[in-house]
């Protein structure tokens, strides 16, 4: 081999190794990988609330990491989740491996985050989970800390937590068809969708509306795409129920919501329905899902603190919806890893998990503070409860969707009542009152 | 809930009815198995969502238009897709479940994944015997009988109907009395996606809308007209009625296993292909006569 030759060959290793190992802190910008099902409004909160954080934080001149300014820089990409937990996990490898971004935000199912979250494990970047509840995403960070150590759930509580919620918004609407209806017991009827992450909310149910003063006249389980529910419906009208407990996350919460409504069957409808937490359920209902109840994080003109309406206007005025969940990029980014970056002067990831889980910071929909076990170790779940996150209780009223919880809810005893601003009473619908007033 | 299983399994059955007769004509005359025809009712459905919520035309003309629109892109799909093809099933076969995926896509495209809904031409219910009923559903089950009496018009009266007949009952045959069999078939493609179209304008309104939604309504149909015989539109209709029935009793005998109902109805075409192979009123093969 000619001296010309290996003076080629080490000029050009020199300029590979240039261009391919530039360490992070010598770069300008921080990059921040998006990632959800982008065809469809959760995927589009993932980007739409990243997209806020990011041209926030960029009008200030980016995050100051040690002496130096940097932008942020997103990235998206469609893990097309819905249909395919592959395709999350080559898209989560393509963001670490092509776009090589510093850190993850999003995820919405809890079959694709589980995926996800063990490719962003393998490449030591910090994941921000902003949509799966499973409690197994924390789980594997208190049981294999070394490894899952990069994993913080950012939204929503898990879903131990959504079902406590839900009981409660069960309890405090049982408690007022009592006492508005005159009726000794209530008749409840639980109808959650066919799916693995209903399951035990059933069985909780169970065991929980029958201690609330509730008879459980039955169960029905109808498929998470069920085009037609009337027969169902049928069923729960002759079995009297007055109280419909839904544990829906699908289309058929539509379907059961408007052919519920066109009915007019006699029964309140409480619990997670995830299509009614968004604006376009009220015209994909044909107008007949007033009165439906869900559970949910945010509403226009409910503030759970100061960061609240600012987020919530801001986004509707930009995007012209009301932002769903999955719009708590925006937190994950602004609020969580912005500041940790600047207090830790570096975006080394094992310097920054020593921050961040020891934070306690507000978000716009309350506070930030990731809990321990029972043994002490971090699992990186966010803390459910009074003056940290709670999440609402939404009803649509008349084509608006209206905060009804908390309403001078009394989390314990010798503890002050709590009614977030904005928030206004749980109507009955009239055909139930007219049906069952004493 | 006797009276509640004869309503719903009526009504059910209607809708299937409605989907399943354009699938077993075109089956029948052609041989084409149209994986695409609840595509095409896919985005019949779209289309009445647009021009009744976006530009805000009356629900009735809307229907009219977008038949007519989805009819001739089912021709057009015909004519540059599956009638260069034709004869070869398995080719056939593929290159609709191809155009099927292909319109899912453009309609995700144009409309995301959002679920999306279309208005009742007539809102409402009346009550049958102490059962609930929707307004729309009673005009399902009327269109249904509409669409019987005039494919039943159509073919024992017209001598259109005499051509398809006859091209239904042997394509070669037909052919030699000067009968030309490609143009029946064209025409009977173009009725049936037609059907599939109205199909979309009377049940979208009971459904919800989204680019996946074709994918639930092939299987039912699949098995319809497997359990009433392929190309027989006689057997569909009872065939859809028999499945309407057995997923209404699912649903009122066992609510907890309400999401049973479609593993039953397929379960349902499994024995029927084990016991009569040719369906209820299934025709046989052209290799088998």
């Amino acid at each position: 081999m000619t001296k010309k030759r290996i003076g080629m060959i080490f000029l050009a290793s020199v300029f590979i190794f240039t261009f391919f190992a530039v360490p992070a802190w010598s770069k300008d910008v921080i990059k921040i990988g998006v990632i959800g099902p982008m065809n469809f409004l959760q995927g589009k909160g993932h980007w739409n609330g990243a997209t806020m954080a990011a041209e926030e934080l960029n009008a200030k001149g980016g995050i100051l990491v040690g002496k130096k300014r940097m932008k942020v820089e997103i990235i998206k990409a469609d893990s097309n989740e819905f249909l395919s937990i592959t395709d999350a996990t080559n898209a989560m490898e393509r963001l670490l491996t092509r776009d090589k971004v510093d850190f993850v935000v999003g995820g919405f199912r809890s079959e694709a985050v589980l995926a996800m979250q063990d490719i962003a494990m393998d490449y030591k970047k910090i994941f921000i989970d902003c949509g799966a509840a499973h409690p197994e995403l924390c789980l594997k960070v208190s049981k294999n800390y070394k490894r899952y150590k990069y994993f913080f759930r950012g939204t929503p509580f898990n879903s131990y937590y959504l079902a406590k919620t839900c009981f409660i918004h069960a309890g405090t609407v049982g408690a007022i068809l009592r006492k508005a209806l005159g009726l000794k017991k209530i008749m409840a009827a639980i109808v959650g969708e066919k799916a693995m992450w209903v399951d035990p909310m059933i069985g909780a149910a169970k065991k929980v509306l029958p201690k609330m003063g509730m008879e459980i006249v039955g169960i029905w389980r109808p498929s998470p795409v069920a085009t037609d529910v009337t027969a169902e419906l049928s069923a729960i009208q002759r079995s009297g129920a007055q109280f419909i407990f839904t544990i829906f996350s699908s289309s058929v919460g539509i379907t059961f919501a408007r052919q519920a409504g066109e009915l007019k069957i006699p029964a309140v409808q409480v619990g997670i329905n995830v299509e009614a937490q968004k604006d376009g359920f009220w015209e994909a209902t044909q107008g007949n899902g007033n009165y439906v109840m869900t559970l949910n994080t945010y509403c226009r003109g409910v503030e759970y603190n100061e960061l609240t309406r600012p987020f919530v206007e801001g986004y509707a005025r930009r995007f012209g919806e009301t932002p769903t969940y999955t719009a708590d990029t925006y937190a994950a980014i602004k609020y969580g890893l912005a500041p940790t970056i600047e207090m830790a002067g570096t975006l080394d990831a094992d310097k920054l998990v020593k921050v961040l889980e020891k934070r306690v910071y507000k978000v716009p929909s309350g506070k930030v503070k990731y809990m321990v076990d029972e043994k002490g170790r971090q699992t990186h779940d966010l803390t459910w409860g009074p003056g940290y996150l709670t999440s609402l209780g939404v009803q649509w009223q008349d084509g608006t969707q209206r905060g009804v919880w908390p309403y001078k809810w009394k989390p314990a005893e010798g503890v002050p009542e709590i009614t977030y601003k904005g928030i206004v009473p749980y109507k009955i619908p009239p055909w139930v009152i007219a049906k069952y007033k004493k | 809930m006797i009276l509640d299983i004869i309503v719903t399994g009526i009504i059910s059955g209607s809708i299937y009815a409605v989907l399943a007769v354009g699938f077993s004509l075109i089956f029948g005359v052609a041989r084409i198995v149209n994986i695409a025809h609840t595509a095409f009712y896919m985005v019949a459905a779209y289309g009445i969502y647009f021009g009744t919520q976006r530009l805000g035309w009356h629900p009735f003309w809307c229907m009219i238009l977008t038949v007519a629109l989805v009819t001739l892109i089912g021709l057009l799909c015909y004519k540059a897709i599956i009638d260069p093809i034709r004869e070869h099933e398995a080719a056939v076969l593929i290159a609709t479940i191809a155009l099927a995926m292909a319109m899912q896509e453009v309609m995700l495209l144009i409309f995301s994944g959002s679920y999306l809904s279309v208005p009742s031409l007539l809102r409402g219910y009346f009550k049958v015997l102490g059962v609930k009923v929707f307004y729309q559903q009673l005009i399902t089950f009327g269109v249904v009988l509409m669409i019987l009496m005039g494919l039943w018009a159509l073919l024992m009266k017209t001598r259109l109907g005499v051509a398809i007949r006859a091209t239904a009952d042997d394509r070669e045959v037909a052919n030699l009395m000067g009968i030309n069999e490609s143009r029946v078939a064209m025409i009977t493609m173009g009725i049936s996606v037609g059907l599939a179209a109205v199909a979309g304008a009377v049940v979208a309104p009971l459904s919800t809308l989204n680019p996946f939604m074709w994918m639930h309504p092939l299987i039912m149909m699949m098995a319809v007209v497997v359990l009433g015989g392929l190309g027989s539109i006689k057997g569909s209709f009872t065939g859809a009625y028999i499945l309407g029935f057995a997923e209404a009793l699912v649903v009122f005998l066992t609510p907890k296993g309400a999401f049973l109902k479609d593993a039953v109805a397929l379960s349902i075409m499994i024995l029927v292909l084990l016991i009569r192979p040719e369906g209820l009123f299934g025709i046989y093969f052209e290799e088998e006569r």
